[in-house]
């Protein structure tokens, strides 16, 4: 039952991820079809001014929040699957799901940092 | 209760990565983790670079600037690659997992007809969306450099 949930929350997030995660990609990598959210003329969508443009916004702040805590989940909870359909021992199982989840929390924690930090940076600018 | 100890790991990692002749979707199965696994890869290095931006332009430039060069933008390109094919095929899965796009149970009648018949033309069509959206990230790549 548990992992039933698990996997009902690992599809849940790829949802999440894939309204998110095409919307970062359109605004980063199809610039030049598609010129959204990248205010500054003739530069890259990575240009310190169009990321500082994005990092101003609240929305970009919530919505990379959000993107982090889902694509963290979906990709470590697939890691898992990976790994536990190589059928390791019980013990080792155990280990991976510890190690999986704490490294999945400090990372989000960083990342939340990251994105709050910048949010408050571009908005002194 | 008595714990499910599964059947040995014969074939390793290439039981895994191996499909036979399981056909198309078992392929897509594998390309789904391997895509999976670069993705997640460059995820984790995505969250330590693109931090720098809370650290100010100086500390931009310098993560930006350690990560460029063609090495770097071929690496992206397959990312964004693998990104295309990983979202279009979730989507199939998805679409499979609630039971659409498989068919209806039919009569087991000659000339038989399985669940694969409904699925193949799914597959064929979402690998044709994934290559257009490659494509067009290729474009976008090629017109930047």
């Amino acid at each position: 039952m548990r992992e039933q949930r698990l996997w009902t929350w690992h599809m849940g997030a790829g949802v999440v991820i894939l309204v998110f995660l095409g919307l970062h990609m359109t605004v980063m990598h199809l610039e030049g079809i598609v010129g959204i959210f990248n205010p500054a003329e003739g530069e890259l969508p990575v240009a310190w001014a169009n990321v500082v443009e994005r990092s101003k916004s609240a929305f970009f702040m919530v919505t990379y929040i959000v993107l982090l805590g889902a694509a963290l989940y979906h990709g470590l909870f697939g890691l898992r699957t990976i790994i536990e359909e190589l059928n390791p021992a019980a013990a080792v199982k155990k280990a991976v799901s510890a190690v999986l989840t704490v490294g999945g929390l400090l990372l989000f924690a960083f990342g939340t940092f990251s994105a709050w930090a910048s949010y408050q940076l571009a908005r002194g600018l | 209760m008595v714990e499910y100890k599964g059947r040995s790991n014969r074939l390793g990692i290439w039981g895994w990565l191996g499909g036979g002749r399981w056909g198309f979707e078992r392929y897509l199965y594998t390309l789904h983790r391997v895509t999976g696994l670069g993705i997640l890869a460059y995820f984790i290095l995505h969250i330590f670079v693109t931090s720098a931006r809370a650290f100010g332009q100086e500390a931009w430039a310098a993560a930006m600037g350690r990560v460029t060069g063609p090495l770097f933008t071929i690496g992206e390109f397959l990312v964004f690659a693998a990104f295309a094919f990983h979202a279009v095929n979730g989507v199939r899965l998805f679409l499979i997992e609630l039971g659409w796009g498989v068919g209806k149970p039919i009569e087991p009648v000659f000339p038989y007809r399985t669940s694969v018949h409904v699925q193949r033309p799914l597959a064929v069509c979402v690998m044709i969306v994934a290559a257009i959206v490659a494509v067009m990230g290729g474009l976008d790549f090629l017109g930047r450099h």
